[in-house]
């Protein structure tokens, strides 16, 4: 009963126990996580990716506010039927910007990994406000306040340059630009260099052509509203890797 | 162990620690054995398992990968077989079809079923958000179940409709028009949209103050009939829904009954909708949009 | 942020106004008396999880009902109501406000029993106790106004988690020291539990949490990690708070409240240090099976799922401790309710622990993950063992605390006990059924390969399992409702109760050395 006797030691030593727990429950985190840091399979080498437009953040903000997260995954799986369903499955470089992720645990509707193109804006519209009405059977809840509350933007400078810290690859242009790029984004009929401008900076992010949408979302063109925001955020979900020049066979990108 | 004091217990016949703790002890029982077998037949397994498959990452500095395992298995790898493996499968039924015309299909029982299959199946999750299940259609959204067509009701118009759109952004071949917006732009006033709404609704068969409609009347031929026509019944090109019938695009059944069908018209006339339809090239392969089309076109009212 | 700070400080002006008052009225009676047991605060802290218990219940009962019913209980302009902002409301009170303060009474309560010490640091439980349940009104109301991480279980922002990491460092300190200042030469094994329970706590809630506040005058935050590392971190923390919140710390209320309740020996002691250690060590690894098949890569979802597998012993060791605990007793399941609705704890745990490696079986997750089978699963694991290990530790401890000889009514206990049990029964066999049902129509192709069902084919065909949900969950609601009346009548000394008092079970004084 060698063991057992010196088990007595801990128990006897409330400190000592403390630290043994200590270092028991530390060592499966480390060996799991810290990898994700330095492997160099852990994220994708894929072309198309770039960070959030403002107002795309704006609307992921309130997509994480309402937490949608709670009924919908963002995370396609690589089995048959849901890459028949949804399309491609999801890749790691495809998040890399997600501060935080929202892959989701939960399909009590369907996965919006790749919802962005999927309908017109104005379907979002109707389906956000009442979703009934667009399909009767659904359970989702209606969102119709999105539309009357304005958006609040003023501080969107300093989201973007939090995130850049976190290693977001924000210029300085985007950030000093942050506010113009938003309200450019969201109105077709504003300044049209300005327009030019945004899109210029974040398709240069991208490294590739239609990868930035200007519409007036919401359909109302008098305000910026919550609601232009969370749709420029789903309509462009899933749409920026270019799958053509994704190697699924790379040993890099199997796993 | 100085201060315990073992006994036995009487129950079990097994002896204590020793210890009390507010009237608590504790059996010194000996593990369970099948409890400690099953305990390491996991662990081999799991061993076992962690070599097959890849587990282990490499310490820093000393690789840049995890193992493989000996099985060399990837999900991904895995799924891209099964999905061309199953596009293999349909290869020689999906060609067939892509180069089928409307009497190819209607007299060949085996390429229309699986048409249908395949129609039906992407139909579901692809179009039947806008346009309801079985295409009953919604406010907005066409009923695609009828023999009433915006556009085209051929094979080929819906196969066309379906791969670019209706008013899609992203796509340069989508089928466009675009009502304007008389009333928020001011080319007319409101009371000329008052009276073309009461003619709107005289020539639907519907009870319309007949003055107003007649001065309405004047203001059609003028500003309307270029796309709905000099009768109100449409023009099919540029996908100007015919105003005489009892079909509606923006005007719900409920809406007629509780009297607002009104109310619609004029916003109609005064925002004009013009509603869009994604183009489904490239999210949907050529297949799948033939067997849409197919499927579309056999619902109701297929030309 | 400005509701939360304002929140803050009309709570605080409260505590250090009851606190001025206290201190007016103790007229040289030493309220750190070191020779009785600081029972105060645990009355208080029965009373206040029940009140968060019956909040939970409720709240998930509504949640249950909108997905039943979502014509009936949306509610167009009020976006506070809504399902995505109410359903973390339902998990974050019945986990951390019901099992949070379950879990901080119990342990100060068995922590001075089983050390035979008044507990540490005077004033400062009182802050732990305070402080949580203040970090809990923060959260609860953060959600409501939309102030979320949007991170299961972890979804106070920035803010509110600051304040649980001081909380939480000083209920390490108070329970630590009053371990320090034991007459007992060893440490029990509930409080074993309850001590990896706090320390683990303490580091994954720190790390999980790591978010940098876009200003420090407003409450949005960016999480530090992003992507996949996010991803694991955070179910790093999500299946370890199951493995360390509502599992070692309720086994840590078992380890003392069986067999205290029927006055038998724990069954080994030699299964408790190894169940103890393997547990613990192993449960850190098991993560991953919450993401498998994601874009996480392969290989920690190896070992998310082998680690789960090597689990099941470990997790079943409690349940063994627990049930052979009461051989020699066995009479107690039929005599006293109280006991009946641990040990059926104690099942729902062994089931659960078994359902739990099994899922995490690759393939078996593929069909089980996204469906309503995860939501079974979680119910038979929190409502029956969290939920029904917790109903007994109230029962006996208000029992005791009063020094009832009895409850007011077992009647009412029975009754309690079959209405939870029946509802139970009725949550989960509905979401089994639904979660299969579900996971095999989205996978379901036709005679040509195609895809059988579209989505909204499968909400559909879950409608009536929700009813049935819904009404399991109101029957277990209404039990806890029974449970909460039967405490108050017990607490007042009336009807069974009101014998007279009984001084062995849980004497307010210390007990005399053995
Ligand atoms: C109660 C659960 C629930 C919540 C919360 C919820 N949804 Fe949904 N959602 C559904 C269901 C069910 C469907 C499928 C039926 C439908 O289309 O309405 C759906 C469908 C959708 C779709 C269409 C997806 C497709 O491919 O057809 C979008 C987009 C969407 N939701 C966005 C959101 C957003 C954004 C939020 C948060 C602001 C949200 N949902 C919150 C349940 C929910
Ligand atoms: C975002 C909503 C949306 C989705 C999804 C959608 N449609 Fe449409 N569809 C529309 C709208 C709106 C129109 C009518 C546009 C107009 O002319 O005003 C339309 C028109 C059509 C028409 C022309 C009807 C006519 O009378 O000429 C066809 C055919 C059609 N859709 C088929 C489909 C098919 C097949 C799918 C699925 C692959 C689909 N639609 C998906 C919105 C949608
Ligand atoms: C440039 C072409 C064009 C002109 C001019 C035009 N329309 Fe339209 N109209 C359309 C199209 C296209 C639609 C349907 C598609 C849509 O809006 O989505 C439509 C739809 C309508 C509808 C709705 C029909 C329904 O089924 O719900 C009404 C009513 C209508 N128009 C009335 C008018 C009146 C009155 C005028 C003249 C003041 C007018 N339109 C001028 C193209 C035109
Ligand atoms: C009256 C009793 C209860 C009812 C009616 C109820 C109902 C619900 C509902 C409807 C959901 C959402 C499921 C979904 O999104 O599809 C849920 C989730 C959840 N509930 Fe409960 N619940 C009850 C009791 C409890 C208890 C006692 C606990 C824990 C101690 C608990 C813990 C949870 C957790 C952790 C989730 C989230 C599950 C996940 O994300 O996978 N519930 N509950
Ligand atoms: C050996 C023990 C256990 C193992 C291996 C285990 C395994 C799992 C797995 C694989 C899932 C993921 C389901 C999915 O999303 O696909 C899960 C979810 C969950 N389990 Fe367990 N389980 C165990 C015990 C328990 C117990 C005892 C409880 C409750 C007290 C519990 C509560 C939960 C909760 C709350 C979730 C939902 C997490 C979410 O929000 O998605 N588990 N468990
Ligand atoms: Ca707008
Ligand atoms: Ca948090
Ligand atoms: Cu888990």
């Amino acid at each position: 009963m060698g063991i057992m006797n010196k088990h007595e030691t801990l128990e006897r030593h409330s400190l000592a126990l403390t630290i043994g727990i200590l270092l028991v429950v530390a060592v499966g985190g480390l060996v799991e996580i810290a990898p994700l840091f330095y492997l160099e399979n852990t994220i994708e080498k894929v072309e198309g990716m770039r960070p959030y437009t403002p107002l795309e953040l704006e609307g992921r903000n309130i997509y994480i506010r309402e937490g949608c997260y709670v009924c919908h995954s963002q995370m396609v799986r690589p089995l048959r039927d849901e890459v028949e369903r949804y399309g491609h499955y999801s890749l790691a470089a495809e998040s890399m910007y997600d501060h935080p992720f929202q892959w989701g645990s939960k399909r009590t509707g369907p996965d919006l990994a790749r919802v962005g193109g999927k309908y017109s804006d104005s379907w979002h519209v109707d389906h956000l406000k009442k979703p009934q009405s667009m399909v009767p059977e659904s359970v989702m809840p209606p969102y119709a306040f999105l539309a009357d509350n304005k958006l609040h933007f003023d501080d969107i400078e300093a989201h973007l340059k939090t995130l850049r810290f976190e290693g977001v690859p924000y210029t300085d242009d985007m950030i000093a630009n942050a506010k113009s790029d938003l309200m450019a984004q969201a109105d077709p009929n504003s300044d049209y260099d300005a327009q030019d401008a945004f899109v210029a900076r974040y398709v240069a992010a991208a490294g590739r052509d239609n990868t930035v949408r200007i519409a007036d979302y919401d359909g109302n063109p008098d305000e910026i509203t919550e609601l232009d925001a969370l749709i420029a955020y789903l309509q462009m979900t899933g749409t920026l890797v270019d799958f053509s020049t994704y190697e699924a066979d790379d040993l890099d990108n199997r796993r | 162990m100085s201060e315990s004091k073992k006994e036995v217990d009487v129950h079990s016949g097994v002896e204590t620690t020793g210890h009390v703790w507010d009237g608590i002890k504790e059996l010194n029982t000996p593990l369970p054995r099948w409890w400690l077998y099953i305990f390491y037949i996991t662990i081999v397994w799991a061993i076992g398992y962690m070599i097959a498959m890849p587990a282990i990452p490499a310490l820093p500095g000393l690789g840049t990968h995890n193992t493989t395992g000996v099985l060399g298995m990837s999900d991904r790898h895995t799924v891209e077989q099964k999905v061309a493996e199953l596009h293999a499968e349909r290869a020689a039924e999906s060609t067939k079809l892509l180069d089928a015309s409307l009497e190819d299909i209607e007299t060949d029982l085996n390429l229309q079923q699986f048409a249908m299959a395949m129609g039906e199946s992407a139909f579901g999750d692809n179009c039947a958000t806008c346009h309801g299940a079985g295409g009953r259609g919604a406010k907005g959204y066409p009923t695609l179940a009828d023999d009433v067509w915006l556009w085209d009701g051929t094979l080929e118009g819906i196969e066309q409709t379906i791969r670019h759109g209706i008013r899609s952004a992203d796509d340069a071949d989508t089928r466009f028009s675009a009502m304007p917006a008389f009333g928020r732009d001011g080319l007319l006033t409101s009371d000329q949209i008052d009276d073309l709404v009461q003619y709107v609704l005289s020539i639907s068969g519907h009870e319309a103050d007949a003055a107003a409609a007649a001065r309405g009347g004047v203001t059609f031929q003028a500003q309307c009939s270029s796309c709905h026509g000099v009768d109100g019944h449409g023009t099919r090109a540029l996908g100007a829904p015919n105003l005489t019938d009892a079909d509606w695009l923006y005007v719900t059944e409920d809406e007629w009954r509780n009297g607002t069908a009104p109310d619609e018209i004029r916003g109609v006339i005064t925002n004009a909708r013009n509603s869009h339809m994604p183009a489904w090239n490239g999210r949907l392969d050529d297949a799948t949009i033939k067997a849409l089309a197919v499927y579309v076109h056999s619902l109701g009212g297929g030309e | 942020m400005e509701a939360h700070a304002w929140i803050f400080f009309t709570l605080t002006v409260a505590a250090l106004a009851v606190l001025v008052l206290w201190a007016g009225s103790l007229k040289g009676r030493d309220p750190f008396d070191q020779t009785v047991y600081d029972d105060t605060i645990v009355k208080v802290g029965v009373g206040v999880s029940m009140f968060w218990g019956i909040v939970g219940f409720l709240v998930g009962l509504i949640v249950a009902l909108q997905l039943a019913f979502p014509n009936i209980f949306y509610f167009d302009q009020i976006g506070w109501l809504n399902f995505g902002r109410i359903r973390p409301l339902h998990t974050s009170a019945v986990i951390f406000a019901f099992g949070g303060n379950v879990l901080i009474s119990t342990s100060f309560y068995v922590v001075q029993r089983t050390n035979r010490a008044r507990l540490a640091g005077g004033l400062w439980p009182w802050f732990v106790f305070l402080g949580y349940n203040m970090f809990i009104v923060l959260a609860a109301t953060g959600y409501l106004m939309g102030v979320t991480q949007s991170k299961e279980y972890a979804e106070p922002e920035w803010y509110i988690d600051l304040w649980l990491t001081i909380v939480w460092v000083a209920y390490l300190l108070v329970f630590l020291g009053t371990i320090w200042k034991r007459k007992e030469s060893h440490i029990y094994v509930a409080n074993w539990f309850y001590l990896s329970f706090i320390v683990t706590i303490a580091m994954l809630h720190i790390v999980n949490n790591l978010t940098i506040p876009v200003s420090l005058t407003g409450s949005k935050s960016y999480q530090l990690f992003g992507g996949v590392q996010d991803a694991l971190t955070q179910w790093w923390y999500g299946h370890n708070a199951v493995g360390f919140f509502l599992t070692t710390g309720f086994l840590a209320i078992m380890y003392y409240f069986i067999p205290k309740r029927v006055n038998r020996p724990v069954y080994s002691y030699r299964l408790s240090i190894v169940h103890f250690w393997s547990l613990i060590f192993i449960y850190i690894w098991a993560g991953p099976h919450h993401l498998h098949y994601t874009a996480l890569p392969q290989w920690a979802q190896t070992l998310g799922m082998t680690f789960s597998v090597m689990l099941w012993m470990p997790s079943w060791g409690g349940m063994i401790n627990g049930v052979m605990t009461l051989s020699g007793a066995w009479d107690r399941l039929r005599t006293d309710p109280v006991v009946r609705m641990m040990v059926v704890a104690l099942a729902f745990y062994g089931m659960s622990t078994f359902e739990g490696p099994l899922m995490s079986v690759r393939t078996v997750n593929s069909l089980s993950h996204y469906t309503e089978w995860g939501i079974a699963h979680v119910h038979s694991g929190s409502m029956g063992w969290v939920g029904f290990i917790s109903f007994g530790a109230l029962y006996c401890s208000t029992q005791w605390l009063w020094k009832r000889k009895s409850l007011y009514s077992l009647a009412l206990v029975e009754w309690h006990f079959w209405l939870a049990t029946l509802g139970i029964l009725f949550y989960i066999v509905a979401m089994y059924f639904a979660g299969i049902l579900e996971g095999l129509m989205w996978r379901a192709y036709n005679e040509y390969g195609f895809l059988e069902y579209s989505f909204i084919e499968t909400v559909e065909a879950k409608h009536v399992s929700y009813v049935i949900r819904a009404v399991g969950g109101g029957m277990f609601l209404t039990g806890a409702l029974i449970m909460a009346y039967n405490l108050i009548r017990t607490a007042l000394g009336h009807g069974e109760a009101a014998e007279g008092e009984v001084t062995s079970s849980a004497p307010a004084a210390l007990q005399p050395a053995e």
